[in-house]
């Protein structure tokens, strides 16, 4: 079976400074990678790459055997960003933004049908906001914000989830609830690549950790354990002296906002 | 009233009408992505277009159109590549255009004081047969875009990266963006006047966003706005003598301040029905 991501020898980066060096990683159907690493470590940077946010400078992508350049199927893939788009003031409903996520699918030129709306309406009730369906979007909360984009990537019923750091300052409530809406996607079969900054309620669901570090794939493996006293209940992962705190091999990547968990 | 039966006043109706409806619905997706401002820089471009056209004795909606068009996909091409000096370069782009505009008109056998006006702020008896004609057919067309493209415009002013990964042709989309706002404020530009155009593409939106919760309401609201004001303003203008698109302008701020206080009151009641409820039990009970 041909693998959903393939990364070889991988380059990239933004305005003449390069972030990935040489990034090679194989995501086959099913599995779930969680991208870990430092800030500035390059783990969005690799996720963009890979669905050409970011251009490529060397290396190849392949999407479902596709080289990236000539990939088409962008139905299959639903991207989550870290955050919904800057708030322009113009409202739109929770609805709306999920409705979206059914573009890909249909083509432009169609206005949605029942089966789009059938599939907004599934995507909420999964993420558990389907209640809020005609509230704008600027009256949730971060973390239902966040649950939105999970339901607009689903709405599309994509093969492929890409996440950017969806747990990054979001509340405990939605945290559970779209690690429950992403065991579900996994349960049937969904491939999963997400960025993450620690584990946290997600982390039976991880099934490979890769580390990013200085460009490169530093550690590729099941997700390392917290050690030492980093394993202790109620540890607050302070570095007081950050800069000198280098992203070791096999721990990943702390920094001043990990948490032990 | 009886104004309207003149012919030239029907004329500018129908044209304030057309512009009152497309203005907004192209202005929302303007908004939405934070460009506000961009129908007055393609409008001081479109003056340079004006200027050609007087100059070489075409039709000056004609070679503004042109002109703009020119001017709003390098605009666009400038923001894709999204450098910080592009500020900058949009600035030169919009001061060129007005100067460029006022130095050409200046130089045209038909260079009064008054025709540089007309092009900048509007004026009601300029309206021919054929500019309905090209008002009307272009006006369509811009709205018709707009609402058909609705989702996909939205999806690409809301958030461009997952347009992108949506597989949305996004530079396409864009540069449609860009080639209909040249096109609507050209075609605005008999009624309101090219410095007023940007306006009319913005302020029913702001007006209708103070008391809608979705884009497609508000997108409506909008549109109801702007053909409202447009309307009245071409009446009330021809009645107490006034330019009609700064008074069209003022409408649609009045159903913007309307509307803002409408909001605001509803927010008032709203609280005192609801009043807040303590959101959590108070952590200690202290007795005597």
């Amino acid at each position: 079976m041909t693998n959903v991501v393939e990364v070889r020898h991988a380059a990239a980066g933004y305005d003449g400074r390069e972030i990935l060096s040489d990034v090679s990683l194989s995501v086959a159907p099913g599995d779930v990678v969680a991208v870990l690493g430092a800030n500035g470590s390059g783990k969005s940077t690799l996720i963009r790459t890979v669905l050409g946010l970011v251009p490529l400078r060397r290396g190849e992508i392949e999407l479902f055997g596709t080289p990236q350049r000539r990939f088409r199927q962008w139905q299959r893939i639903g991207y989550v960003p870290q955050r919904l788009g800057a708030g322009s003031g113009v409202p739109a409903t929770v609805g709306e933004v999920v409705a979206s996520g059914r573009l890909a699918r249909r083509g432009i030129f169609h206005f949605p049908g029942a089966a789009d709306k059938a599939a907004v309406r599934e995507a909420l009730s999964d993420v558990g906001l389907l209640d809020r369906i005609g509230d704008p979007v600027s009256t949730l909360s971060g973390g239902q914000q966040q649950r939105t984009l999970i339901a607009r990537a689903l709405a599309g019923k994509p093969d492929l989830l890409v996440l950017d750091e969806p747990n990054a300052g979001v509340d405990a409530a939605s945290q559970e609830a779209f690690a429950e809406s992403l065991t579900r996607f996994a349960g049937a079969g969904g491939t999963i690549m997400l960025v993450l900054h620690e584990l946290g309620p997600l982390r039976p669901l991880i099934g490979r950790g890769v580390v990013v570090h200085d460009g490169r794939i530093a550690h590729e493996g099941t997700p390392p354990e917290p050690a030492g006293h980093h394993a202790e209940p109620g540890h607050d992962h302070v570095h007081p002296h950050a800069d000198e705190v280098k992203a070791g091999i096999c721990e990943w990547a702390p920094t001043e906002r990990t948490k032990a968990y | 009233m009886e104004l309207l039966a003149y012919p030239f006043m029907q004329r500018a109706l129908i044209g304030a009408l057309i512009i009152g409806l497309a203005a907004p619905a192209l202005g929302i997706y303007l908004v939405q992505r934070r460009l506000s401002l961009i129908g007055d820089g393609i409008g001081h471009v479109a003056l340079t277009g004006v200027g050609v056209g007087l100059l070489t004795n075409t039709s000056p909606v004609l070679t503004a159109v042109l002109v703009a068009t020119i001017g709003a996909v390098g605009v666009e091409l400038i923001r894709e590549r999204g450098r910080t000096s592009g500020d900058l370069a949009l600035a030169l782009l919009f001061y060129g255009g007005i100067a460029g505009g006022v130095v050409l008109v200046g130089l045209s056998d038909d260079s009064s004081n008054s025709n540089l006006m007309q092009y900048l702020f509007g004026s009601l008896i300029t309206t021919s047969v054929q500019d309905i004609a090209v008002i009307g057919g272009l006006g369509v067309a811009v709205l018709v875009a707009m609402l058909a493209l609705r989702p996909a415009l939205f999806a690409l002013c809301n958030d461009e990266e997952y347009a992108r990964v949506s597989g949305l042709p996004v530079r396409t989309l864009n540069i449609l963006l860009a080639v209909t706002t040249a096109v609507t404020v050209t075609i605005a530009m008999r009624t309101v006047g090219l410095l007023l155009v940007s306006a009319l593409m913005v302020v029913p939106v702001a007006a209708a966003q103070q008391v809608t919760r979705g884009f497609r309401t508000t997108m409506a609201a909008a549109m109801l706005i702007g053909v409202g004001a447009a309307g009245a303003g071409i009446v009330v203008s021809a009645e107490i003598d006034t330019a009609p698109g700064a008074t069209t302008v003022l409408l649609a701020l009045v159903a913007f301040l309307g509307a803002t206080l409408a909001a605001t009151v509803r927010r008032v009641l709203v609280r005192r029905s609801h009043p807040p409820v303590a959101a959590e039990p108070p952590d200690v009970v202290l007795h005597g």
